[in-house]
């Protein structure tokens, strides 16, 4: 771009020195995590990390270790796209963990075989009218469990004026409550063959990517999503300006809730079983993949793009402290230590910020 | 149609015990500027949430061109024909420029309810138009509000309110961030406004630009109108002293 265009009222722009987009930060801290990784297995493994240097692969890469890691941030992923949404509005959701057990539960009930091996199915819910359903029927009792879920959390964020953490909070105490209460505590398992394949194989990445881009274009590009950021940026002004507010705040929450019960769909389908256990700990999974995407817990900042990096990195860490043998509570002590860490940096991107102003 | 623009009767707002407006008889006439002044505090600002329907007033009557209103927020207000430019900026600082104008009213290409697709290009032109039209310097439109200064953000706030044509125009102290160019601009859009005989209320604390851009001034001192005095039966020391409250116009007498 030439270096003398001209801004509005005359002043000199230069178009080659734009601040780049955060997403590069998040990319280039992507690509570096993944060095320190190669370079530990040089050092310490005798192997590479991500390259295929053994030859037992038909490309450079070494494609198990790049598909168990998009698996794995896959289905906590979907999450992490309605826990972006909820975030950029300045709220938190702490309830998706919870969602994800109840859905998993309500929906597998819907999707049980009558009979396994000749004889009837030992983890029968209901009688026989329930069993062999066509497929729709326990995705759509699944996203009927999110859209209630969500509006509940949105309707008490918007209309009581609650806190979200507050709100959300109690939907994830009542809604593992739901999970554990509706078969008594027991695994509900055997799903028919087509609710099977929404999980099998690589087909949950590709409802993540899908989901991505819609996501990503629904938040660039809609009404919707300009809302959602002019929210979180200032809600008084977002008021004044005529937007409606709670409104709009219910809608997120309900999308958030709808998108953490597809992710249980998703995880029940992939492991052909549902306990009332599933999806613990999962909201933060989700909330640390959106923050070290680069998506501000103070609201008006973030994108998919970012977020979708995080669920990377996330999945890099994760799948990397395997590969090095790491026991799984060393995962987890250090996966604290990155949220913390992604919060903290935020917090210093704001005082940058407000120092520049 | 009737040649009141604006009329309230007893337009009263209480803070729990904070009586901010009190009892307020305003009346705007076809065309005509109005300058509100008084103290900081005075409930001007106080006055001005009331109209647009931004707060709840706690009694009163608003008549807007001869019909009673009552709005149920600032969307209300502003489809209604009431363009405002609040003092606390209603901007969002992590949008851009056209964003921002926009906020609220964005112009779509196609309509799928709160999915519809924006229409940036239009929105991106409109904003440069509206910017050339108010002389408004800002290198790069698509830069968050949040690295702009004072000014360029007041500006894009005056921008917004001069796109939009409107059947009354409010400015709560739209030039007290402004440098002396700006300022100039902005006077520049509020005689254009009274060349195309738009109405407006003007909120200013600057005693020139008053008695340079309105027909009229109401002074308001704590919560209540004390003075509603012509421009040419008044002069600066005269309005002054009905701010510091050393004088109250009779038919305002018990008010203070
Ligand atoms: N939300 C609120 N809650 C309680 N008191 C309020 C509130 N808003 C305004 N007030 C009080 O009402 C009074 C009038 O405030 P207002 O903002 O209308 O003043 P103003 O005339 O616009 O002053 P300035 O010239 O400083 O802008 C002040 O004493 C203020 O503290
Ligand atoms: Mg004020």
């Amino acid at each position: 771009m030439a270096e003398t265009a001209h801004g509005v009222g005359g002043l000199k722009y230069d178009h080659s020195k734009r601040a780049r987009p955060p997403e590069i930060n998040v990319l280039i801290a992507l690509v570096l995590i993944v060095l320190v990784f190669e370079a530990l297995g040089a050092l310490l493994m005798d192997q590479s990390f991500l390259f295929d240097t053994r030859g037992r692969f038909d490309s450079i890469f070494n494609e198990a270790r790049l598909k168990i890691i998009i698996l794995q941030v896959a289905i906590i992923g979907i999450i992490a796209l309605g826990v972006t949404q909820v975030i950029i509005t300045g709220g938190i959701d702490l309830s998706s963990g919870s969602i994800v057990g109840a859905t998993a539960m309500i929906a597998m009930s819907f999707a049980q075989v009558a009979e396994v091996n000749g004889s009837p199915n030992p983890k029968a819910i209901f009688g026989p009218w329930a069993m062999d359903l066509p497929v729709t029927v326990p995705i759509l009792v699944g996203l009927a469990c999110g859209v209630i879920a969500g509006g509940i959390n949105g309707a008490l964020i918007a209309y009581t004026k609650i806190p979200p953490f507050i709100a959300t909070l109690g939907m994830m105490v009542s809604a593992r409550g739901v999970a554990k209460w509706w078969s008594k505590g027991n695994p509900i398992s055997f799903p028919t063959d087509e609710y099977a394949a929404i999980g099998a194989g690589m087909t949950p990445v590709f409802i993540f990517i899908f989901l991505a881009i819609l996501f990503h274009f629904i938040l660039k590009y809609t009404v919707y999503g300009k809302h959602t950021y002019a929210i979180g940026s200032n809600e008084a002004a977002a008021r004044m300006s005529g937007i409606n507010v709670a409104r709009h705040l219910v809608l997120v929450y309900t999308i958030a809730g709808v998108l953490a019960a597809l992710a249980a769909v998703v995880l029940s389908a992939k492991n052909l079983t549902a306990q009332s256990g599933m999806g613990i700990m999962y909201e933060l999974d989700a909330i640390a993949m959106a923050v070290i995407g680069g998506v501000s817990l103070s609201g008006g900042r973030g994108s998919i793009i970012g977020t979708c990096l995080g669920a990377l990195i996330f999945g890099v860490i994760i799948s990397g402290f395997t590969f090095l043998r790491l026991d799984a509570f060393y995962q987890e002590m250090v996966k604290g230590a990155i949220i913390v860490g992604a919060v903290v940096l935020d917090q210093w991107r704001q005082q940058r910020n407000a120092s520049k102003s | 149609m009737s040649e009141i623009v604006l009329k309230t009767e007893g337009l009263t707002k209480h803070y729990g015990g904070v009586h901010a407006l009190q009892d307020a008889n305003f009346e705007l006439k076809m065309g005509e500027h109005v300058a509100i002044m008084g103290d900081n505090g005075a409930g001007k600002s106080t006055f001005v949430r009331q109209i647009t329907g931004v707060e709840r007033r706690t009694r009163g009557k608003i008549l807007f061109y001869g019909k009673e209103v009552n709005f149920d927020g600032p969307l209300d207000a502003r489809e209604a024909g009431i363009e405002a430019v609040f003092q606390n900026l209603a901007l969002a600082d992590d949008l851009d420029v056209p964003d921002n104008l926009f906020l609220g009213r964005e112009i779509i290409k196609f309509n799928l309810g709160p999915f519809s697709i924006l229409d940036y290009k239009a929105m991106r032109k409109a904003t440069q138009e509206a910017l050339v039209r108010t002389a408004v310097k800002i290198p790069n439109i698509r830069n968050p509000i949040r690295n702009m200064s004072g000014g360029q953000r007041q500006c894009v706030a005056i921008a917004r309110t001069a796109t939009f044509h409107s059947k009354l125009t409010i400015m709560d102290e739209p030039t007290a961030a402004l440098g002396v160019q700006e300022t100039a601009q902005v006077e520049n859009i509020v005689r254009t406004l009274k060349e195309a005989g738009e109405p407006l209320i003007l909120i200013s604390h600057n005693m020139r630009q008053v008695m340079d851009l309105c027909d009229r001034i109401v002074v308001f001192r704590r919560g209540r109108i004390v003075a509603n005095l012509k421009k040419e039966e008044t002069d600066g020391q005269d309005v002054v002293a009905y701010i510091t409250g050393a004088k109250t116009q009779p038919e305002y007498e018990g008010a203070a």
